[in-house]
């Protein structure tokens, strides 16, 4: 009993970290048509600027870890708005040369944190309380799990809050079901894009920065293995659809946690095999819109 | 059914002709319908250039030609044909992916799949059965055409972004199992060195690099003429159809699925034999080879030559491989490791470069290298514009 919940946790905790990557792709994808390869170096940047924030304010009090998640944030948010600002918003239209555009910078920001922190994995230290377990039902359960589910669930929280009453969420949303139409409307849907990318950026940002706590080290590698998780789970869960997105974050997570565990380190293939079935038997994802 | 009464009568046989979509169809009629007249002066002169190319790369080991800056030394030596080989390696496997992206319009993130498959089942094989090359070869290709059935009819029931995705996904399950080195047999991170007992002796060591130079030639050009081959079939057009409207491919009766499929399996065999000759050159496997960073690779090169341009895949392909060794020289030379740390950490990192470079042309030579050399050299015809447009509406069409 006390192995399943701890699994489960832990599963709950990897799956918060894929929620805020994909969260940010599938509403980019789905309101602006662009896969966006560059995310994972998003995540790695507030992962390297929230490292560098706790390392020069002192790495074991709460203020600089929440500093360091705000900066991961920002550093994440600013250099996604400066991604869609200075090259995707060129190409509009063009879903493919944007693709492109976002592979070729991510091979360029990934290389050049190379060349800044090193290519090995940089340990780092948090609050001595995230070293302790907390016991549920008899499972030991280590904390910095506990500190990535509240975050994703505020963050999911706080973007339903924003989709549904503001007048930036609500034009996203439309944009989201039928761009042409918003645009008629007289609605400059181009701020909703440089919008949605600071957002997207923001949490990848924030991912970053727990993603370090959660595995407990920081590489220029680190957004692009999270990455492609997350490319699974938008999937999955239906391109543009939020809600999908996180409940399929939850369920890659937890089963790759469970696989892994009892069917031998199998998770990644379990996770791919699941990503086969959703296509065969429903190839727009399970919250998707069926086209 | 045939060409010639496509082109005389299609009114009054409207449900047999299979034609799939007007325009790439027609143009075969006209090229298929009077090939005598299209011998031109220029076509001419393209292949004899050809020819003379392809008997000057022959006759390069046995030369003593320098070209400094561009190659570590004399064409004769070991280094420089080990490059030389590579790159023809590098432009077949751009060629595969121009099957794709250009002809198909797929835009797989997967194909370094089939060609890790190629270079890690060969290697497998040759290290743990006592069978010669051959054989080998021939059991590595059966796995990989296995493979790429059951991974192409599952992905292409997806296309566009979702298609990118999904072959993203196959291919890291496949680079994972390399990673995690089950039973031994992958060497993991450490990567597999090929067992020679085996091999033809032609094949092994340094002094036949040559030899190794020679089969890496013998496979592009076989590459090209084979992709040229499908492109121009009934299957290549229904593809370039499919590319352009798949539903009205789809409402004159044919089948999009299947071509696309066969095109798929077509490139992913092609290239695992390249990686297959990819190992030799190597000696060995390293898990590079299958992961999703090869398969950008392939794609920055189709794209940095001309996408929809099998000349473009193949130049995009050398100057790749070409750019990427010498600025990972570059990078560790005296004068970068002078420079004040602004410069030297950016310019000391070759991918950073070649990233950079990718988006730039990305934005502003639409047409690649081929296009933008045909738009210099043609300015008073329109052939260069339309190469450009061409490139621009395949990446439109992939979407």
């Amino acid at each position: 009993m006390s192995t399943v919940v701890l699994l489960l946790f832990t599963g709950l905790g990897l799956g918060a970290l894929y929620f805020l990557v994909a969260a940010g792709l599938s509403l980019i994808y789905g309101l602006m048509g662009v896969l966006n390869f560059a995310h994972g170096a998003f995540l790695t940047l507030g992962a390297f600027t929230g490292w560098e924030i706790a390392r020069r304010t002192g790495a074991d009090s709460w203020w600089t870890f929440l500093l360091s998640l705000l900066v991961g944030a920002v550093a994440g948010a600013v250099f996604a708005a400066f991604t869609e600002f200075v090259l995707i918003r060129r190409l509009y239209r063009r879903h493919i040369e944007q693709v492109l555009i976002t592979v070729g910078l991510s091979l360029a920001a990934v290389a050049l944190f190379d060349g800044i922190w090193g290519t090995d994995a940089v340990f780092i230290q948090g609050p001595a309380w995230f070293k302790e377990t907390t016991e549920i039902l008899g499972a030991r359960i280590p904390n910095d799990r506990f500190i990535c589910i509240i975050a994703a669930v505020l963050v999911l929280l706080a973007l339903v809050f924003f989709l549904k009453n503001t007048r930036y969420g609500m034009i996203i949303r439309a944009g989201v079901e039928n761009r042409s139409m918003v645009t008629a409307l007289g609605i400059d849907v181009r701020k909703a894009f440089t919008l949605v990318f600071t957002i997207g950026g923001a949490a990848a940002g924030l991912g970053g920065v727990l993603a370090s706590h959660y595995f407990g080290y920081v590489s220029p590698l680190l957004g692009g293995s999270l990455l492609i998780f997350a490319f699974i789970v938008t999937v999955i869960g239906g391109l543009g659809s939020l809600t999908g997105a996180a409940i399929a974050a939850v369920a890659v997570a937890v089963l790759q946690q469970f696989a892994n565990f009892y069917l031998g380190g199998t998770g990644d293939f379990v996770v791919v095999l699941a990503l086969a079935l959703v296509l065969l038997f429903r190839p727009s994802g399970l919250l998707g819109r069926t086209s | 059914m045939t060409t010639e009464t496509d082109a005389t009568d299609t009114q009054e046989t409207p449900d047999k002709t299979p034609d799939p979509a007007g325009s790439p169809r027609r143009r075969a009629v006209n090229d298929g319908g009077r090939p005598p007249l299209h011998l031109t002066r220029g076509r001419m002169v393209g292949a004899a250039a050809g020819i003379a190319g392809i008997v000057l790369l022959i006759l390069l080991p046995l030369l003593n030609l320098s070209l400094p800056g561009v190659l570590p030394g004399p064409t004769y030596t070991p280094g420089s044909l080990q490059l030389l080989a590579m790159c023809m390696l590098m432009a077949a496997a751009a060629l595969t992916y121009h099957l794709l992206l250009g002809v198909a319009g797929l835009l797989s993130f997967g194909h370094a799949l089939y060609f890790g498959a190629g270079v890690y089942g060969l290697g497998i094989i040759l290290q743990n059965l006592d069978i010669p090359l051959l054989p080998a070869m021939g059991l590595t290709l059966l796995v990989v055409i296995v493979l790429a059935h059951v991974v192409g009819s599952i992905s292409l029931r997806v296309s566009g972004i979702p298609f990118a995705m999904v072959t993203l996904a196959f291919a890291q399950a496949g680079s994972v199992v390399v990673g995690r080195n089950p039973e031994g047999a992958t060497g993991g991170d450490e990567g597999l060195t090929l067992r020679t007992d085996n091999l033809p002796d032609f094949l092994v060591g340094v002094v036949n690099t040559r030899n190794l130079y020679w089969l890496a030639l013998a496979v592009l050009v076989a590459v090209f003429i084979i992709v040229t081959w499908v492109q121009s079939s009934r299957a290549g057009h229904v593809a370039a159809a499919v590319r352009e409207n798949e539903l009205r491919v789809r409402v004159l009766g044919l089948q999009p699925y299947l071509v696309k499929l066969l095109i798929f399996v077509v490139s992913a065999v092609l290239v695992s034999i390249i990686g297959m000759v990819f190992l030799l050159l190597q000696s060995g496997a390293v898990p590079r080879a299958v992961s999703a960073d090869l398969t950008i690779t392939l794609l920055v090169m189709v794209v940095l030559g001309g996408v929809g341009s099998r000349w473009g895949a193949v130049i995009g392909g050398v100057f790749y491989t070409i750019l990427d060794q010498r600025l990972t020289a570059l990078a560790n030379s005296d004068a970068i490791d002078a420079l004040p740390d602004v410069l030297r950490v950016p310019l000391s990192e070759p991918l950073f470069i070649l990233g950079t470079l990718f988006i730039l042309v990305v934005l502003f030579l639409p047409g690649g290298l081929t296009g933008t050399a045909q738009r210099l050299a043609q300015r008073r015809s329109r052939r260069g514009a339309d190469r450009v447009q061409k490139s621009r509406e395949i990446l439109e069409e992939a979407a």
